[in-house]
C-alpha cells in the first residue's frame, strides 16, 4: 500500500475576484492549448511553410500586375499574406474545438469554473500565437528583399490581427458547436466562407483593377478593411483613415463574435 | 447536497417543430454522503438531468440546488463544488496525461505548484505514475477511464457526479474502477451520484437507487426496499410430476401474496415446466420453512425449492411493463 499524506477529503475551491480570474483563465487554456505543440514542434514546423511558399512561389508574381509598383509590392504583400494566415488560422481553430466536443474534454472544461469568455480567447490565442511565429518568419525573410521595416507599424498591425483573430477564432468556436456532431456544417461553412472572405479582401491581389460591383462587395468584407489598414501600418503610417476602420472591424468581429460564442455555451453544447 | 424541484428540459428539434420531453417536473432529494446510482432505460432522461445538475444544460423549468449553490443563479458555486466525469473521455488525445491534471487543477484556481503536486498525488493513487507522460490514444480503456476520474477529482470536490462511469469497460476493468469508487467514498465521505445500467452494480454498491423513465422518478429507494415493495420474493418449488404440483398450488395459495398463485400469475417467462409451482411471497427466506411444513403436512414430496430475490429489474417490470434490459446501449 503507498502511504500518502495527500487527500481526497474535499476542500472548498474559494471563490476568486474576477478580473484577475479572467486574466488566469485565458492563460490556462492559452497554455493547455500550446503545451502540445511546444512538446511536439514538428507540426508547428510545418505550419511555418505555407508563408514560405506564398513568399517565394506568389510574392515575385505580383510586381509584374504592378501590385504597389516595383520595390514596393513587399510592402504591400507581407501584410495581406499576415492577414491572410489570419483567416485560415482561427478559422479552421473550430476544429480542434469540434473534436475536443465530441470527445469529453470541452464537457468537462465546462463543468469547471472557467470564464466562458477567457476559455474562447484562451483558444484563439493559441492560433494567433503560431501566427505570430509565422509573422516573425515572413517578416525576417522579406526584409533582404526589398520590404522595409517599420517596428512600431508592424506591432500596431500585429495586435489588429490579434483582435481580428480572437474574433473569427470565436465565430469558428461558436460553428463548432452548432455544427456537433456531425460536424458538416463546420466544414461547410468554412469551405464556404474562407475564400470569399479571402478573394474580397484583396489579400492577395488589389481590387483596384476590377469591376464597379467587386469593388462595391469588398467594401462591406471587413477583412478588406483589415487589410487596407495593414498596409497602412506597414508603410509607417498612424494617420490614414483606413487604419481606423480597420480597428473598427477588427473589433466588430472580436465583439460578435465573442458575444455570440459565450452566449452559445451559456445555452449548453453537446452531442 | 441536491435538492431538484420539478426539473423539466424540453428540446427543440427540426425548428422546433419536434417537441421532446427529456426530462418532465423531476423531483430529487439527495443527503450528503450518499452513494446513489441513477438508472433507467436509454432515453429517460438519465443524462439530461445529469447535464442540468451540473451546469451544463440550463433547466427549461424547475430548479435545483446542488452543493448548497442554485443551478441557475449562481453556476460559478456550483461548478466550484463539484466534480463531473462525463460518459466520454475527460482528456484529449494529444495532450499527456499529466499537463491534463495540471491544466485542469489551474482550471479550478490552484497555483502551478500545488496543481503539479495535486495531479502527482492523483497519478498515485489511481497508479497512473507510469503514464504521466503518455498521451491518452495509447492507453487501454481501463486506463483512460482511471485518467477521467482523475480528471474529475483534482480539486477535491465534495460531489462527484459519474455519468456511465464502468460502460464499455472489461470485467477487470470495471472491477478496479468500482474499486476505487467504493474505496474513495470510504475515506472521504463525498457524494456521489452515478449512472449506470448495469442493474448488478447499482444493486451491489449503491445505497440509493433511483429509477426514472420518460423524464420523471419513477421509484426510489434502497435496492432492497425496492425490491421487496414493487416486485417482491418468489418461492419456486419442484414437484415430481403435475399432479402434485396440481395440489401443492391449492396448498400455496394460503401463502401467496397475490390472489391466486396457481397457475403462476406472472407475465414475464414462459409458463415453466408443470412439475413447477412459481409462488410471490412478501419474503422467501422466511416462507420457505412454512411452506415446506405445509407441504409436509398436506403430503406432498417436495423434490426442489428455492427462494427466488427479485432484481431491480422486476422492479422496473413490474412499474413499466418493460424490461430493463431489452435497451441494451446501442452505442
Amino acid at each position: 500500500m503507498t502511504v500518502r499524506t495527500e487527500s481526497l477529503a474535499p476542500a472548498p475551491v474559494p471563490a476568486r475576484s474576477p478580473a484577475a480570474s479572467f486574466v488566469r483563465d485565458v492563460a490556462t487554456v492559452f497554455t493547455r492549448e500550446i503545451t502540445p505543440s511546444v512538446r511536439d514542434p514538428l507540426g508547428m514546423l510545418l505550419t511555418m511553410g505555407q508563408p514560405l511558399l506564398l513568399l517565394f512561389f506568389f510574392g515575385p508574381l505580383l510586381g509584374g500586375v504592378g501590385a504597389g509598383g516595383g520595390d514596393g509590392s513587399w510592402q504591400w504583400f507581407v501584410p495581406g499574406v499576415l492577414v491572410m494566415l489570419t483567416l485560415f488560422g482561427p478559422m479552421m481553430a473550430g476544429y480542434n474545438l469540434l473534436v475536443e466536443l465530441l470527445g469529453g474534454a470541452m464537457e468537462r472544461m465546462l463543468v469547471s469554473p472557467m470564464n466562458r469568455t477567457a476559455m474562447l480567447i484562451g483558444r484563439a490565442l493559441k492560433e494567433f500565437a503560431v501566427l505570430l511565429v509565422q509573422a516573425v518568419l515572413i517578416v525576417l525573410l522579406a526584409v533582404p528583399m526589398g520590404f522595409e521595416l517599420y517596428p512600431l507599424g508592424l506591432l500596431a498591425g500585429l495586435l489588429l490581427l490579434a483582435v481580428f483573430g480572437v474574433g473569427l477564432g470565436s465565430l469558428s468556436f461558436l460553428l463548432a458547436m452548432k455544427s456537433a456532431p456531425s460536424g458538416e456544417l463546420f466544414y461547410g461553412v468554412t469551405q464556404l466562407a474562407v475564400f470569399p472572405l479571402m478573394l474580397l479582401s484583396g489579400v492577395l491581389l488589389p481590387m483596384d483593377f476590377g469591376p464597379q460591383w467587386l469593388q462595391t462587395v469588398a467594401t462591406v468584407n471587413p477583412v478588406t478593411h483589415i487589410a487596407d489598414a495593414m498596409r497602412a501600418l506597414f508603410t509607417g503610417s498612424f494617420t490614414d483613415p483606413s487604419i481606423a476602420w480597420g480597428a473598427l472591424s477588427a473589433a466588430a468581429v472580436a465583439a460578435v463574435g465573442l458575444t455570440l460564442g459565450t452566449r452559445a455555451m451559456r445555452k449548453g453544447v453537446g452531442v | 447536497m441536491i435538492h431538484a424541484r420539478k426539473l423539466s428540459r424540453t428540446f427543440t428539434r427540426k425548428r422546433g417543430k419536434e417537441r421532446v420531453d427529456a426530462v418532465r417536473g423531476l423531483d430529487l432529494d439527495v443527503e450528503a454522503g450518499t452513494l446513489l446510482a441513477f438508472l433507467g432505460p436509454n432515453g429517460a432522461g438519465k443524462s439530461t438531468t445529469l447535464r442540468m445538475l451540473t451546469t451544463l444544460l440550463p433547466p427549461t423549468s424547475g430548479t435545483a440546488t446542488v452543493a448548497g449553490c442554485d443551478i441557475a443563479r449562481d453556476p460559478d458555486g456550483v461548478r466550484r463544488r463539484i466534480g463531473y466525469v462525463g460518459q466520454k473521455n475527460s482528456a484529449s488525445d494529444h495532450h499527456r496525461v499529466r499537463d491534463e491534471l495540471v491544466a485542469q487543477g489551474r482550471a479550478y484556481g490552484m497555483t502551478r505548484a500545488r496543481a503539479g503536486e495535486r495531479a502527482d498525488a492523483l497519478l498515485d493513487r489511481l497508479d497512473l505514475q507510469e503514464l504521466a507522460n503518455r498521451t491518452p490514444t495509447t492507453l487501454s480503456g481501463g486506463q483512460r477511464r482511471r485518467v477521467d476520474i482523475a480528471l474529475g477529482l483534482v480539486h477535491a470536490p465534495e460531489l462527484l457526479f459519474l455519468d456511465e462511469p464502468s460502460t464499455g469497460l472489461d470485467p477487470h476493468s470495471r472491477a478496479e474502477v468500482w474499486n476505487f469508487i467504493l474505496r474513495l467514498r470510504e475515506e472521504s465521505g463525498m457524494t456521489l451520484f452515478l449512472t449506470t445500467h448495469y442493474l448488478e452494480e447499482a444493486d451491489s454498491m449503491a445505497e440509493r437507487v433511483v429509477i426514472v423513465d420518460r423524464g420523471r422518478t419513477i421509484a426510489d429507494g434502497t435496492a432492497d426496499e425496492l425490491k421487496s415493495e414493487l416486485a417482491g420474493d418468489r418461492i419456486d418449488l419442484g414437484l415430481r410430476d403435475a399432479a402434485d404440483a396440481e395440489r401443492a398450488r391449492g396448498v400455496a395459495a394460503r401463502f401467496s401474496s397475490e390472489a391466486a398463485a396457481a397457475p403462476d400469475p406472472s407475465p414475464a417467462p414462459a409458463e415453466p415446466a408443470d412439475t413447477t409451482v412459481r409462488i410471490p411471497v412478501p419474503n422467501a427466506d422466511t416462507a420457505l420453512p412454512e411452506l415446506l411444513a405445509a407441504m409436509e403436512g398436506a403430503g406432498i414430496k417436495v423434490a426442489t425449492a428455492r427462494g427466488v430475490r427479485p432484481t431491480l429489474d422486476d422492479v422496473f417490470l413490474a412499474l413499466t411493463g418493460r424490461s430493463l434490459t431489452e435497451e441494451e446501449p446501442t452505442e
